[in-house]
């Protein structure tokens, strides 16, 4: 006998296939962004902006050198003092989805919050992608 | 006793013809679980298992998490 203590949450928080009513639901693992630009803490607000926005982006998240998440930078902050670094200007521990949340649970979340943007990570935190407002059908 | 398994050893099993048991209750199993599993939840478990579950092949038991 086996116990896989970590569960359900942990299969599904990798991605891995289920069975059942909300098999068939899209979740966010089919409409997250995963080309979201990325940074770390050190870098400068100028640059990274500049970068963001050739990149087609009006947001992006900063990450640790292992892709844990450790802020966002939406439209607002990146408007802030670009001789600043990241770590000052970043909105910190901005709340993370899993890959398994289905597109209709996070439309209600996002609609509820007013969030914009949010990121979906690993259950250990790790950056999977961003999802938009519009990619859960969120008004 | 049962020995702890991760993600990866119980995909091996499932591949192997593992039996997953899932004992969460019964609305959640049907919204939800592992491909193959078969829900006992933690009330029948005792009174079932020996019925439903193969003694000679291997068995693992989830819920949602440790937590």
């Amino acid at each position: 006998m086996y116990d896989f203590r970590t569960g359900i949450q942990d299969w599904m928080g990798a991605g891995l296939p289920t069975e059942g009513t909300n098999a068939q639901r899209p979740r966010l693992v089919d409409v997250v962004r995963r080309d979201v630009p990325t940074f770390g803490l050190g870098e400068r607000l100028g640059d990274v902006r500049d970068r963001v926005v050739a990149a087609g982006w009006e947001a992006c998240v900063v990450v640790s050198e292992d892709r844990v998440v450790l802020g966002l930078l939406r439209a607002k902050e990146l408007q802030g003092d670009p001789n600043l670094p990241v770590e000052r200007v970043m909105r910190p521990g901005p709340s993370t989805f899993r890959p398994f949340v289905t597109v209709e649970e996070m439309r209600r979340t996002m609609t509820d919050r007013n969030l914009a943007s949010s990121p979906v990570t690993t259950a250990d935190g790790r950056l999977v992608g961003v999802v938009l407002r519009a990619d859960v059908g969120a008004g | 006793m049962a020995q702890e398994i991760d993600r990866e050893g119980v995909r091996r099993l499932i591949e192997e013809g593992g039996q997953v048991v899932d004992v969460l209750p019964a609305k959640e199993y049907e919204q939800d679980h592992l491909p193959g599993a078969i829900n006992l939840p933690i009330r029948r478990i005792e009174a079932e298992a020996r019925r439903v579950l193969d003694r000679d092949r291997p068995i693992v038991v989830y819920c949602a998490d440790s937590a």
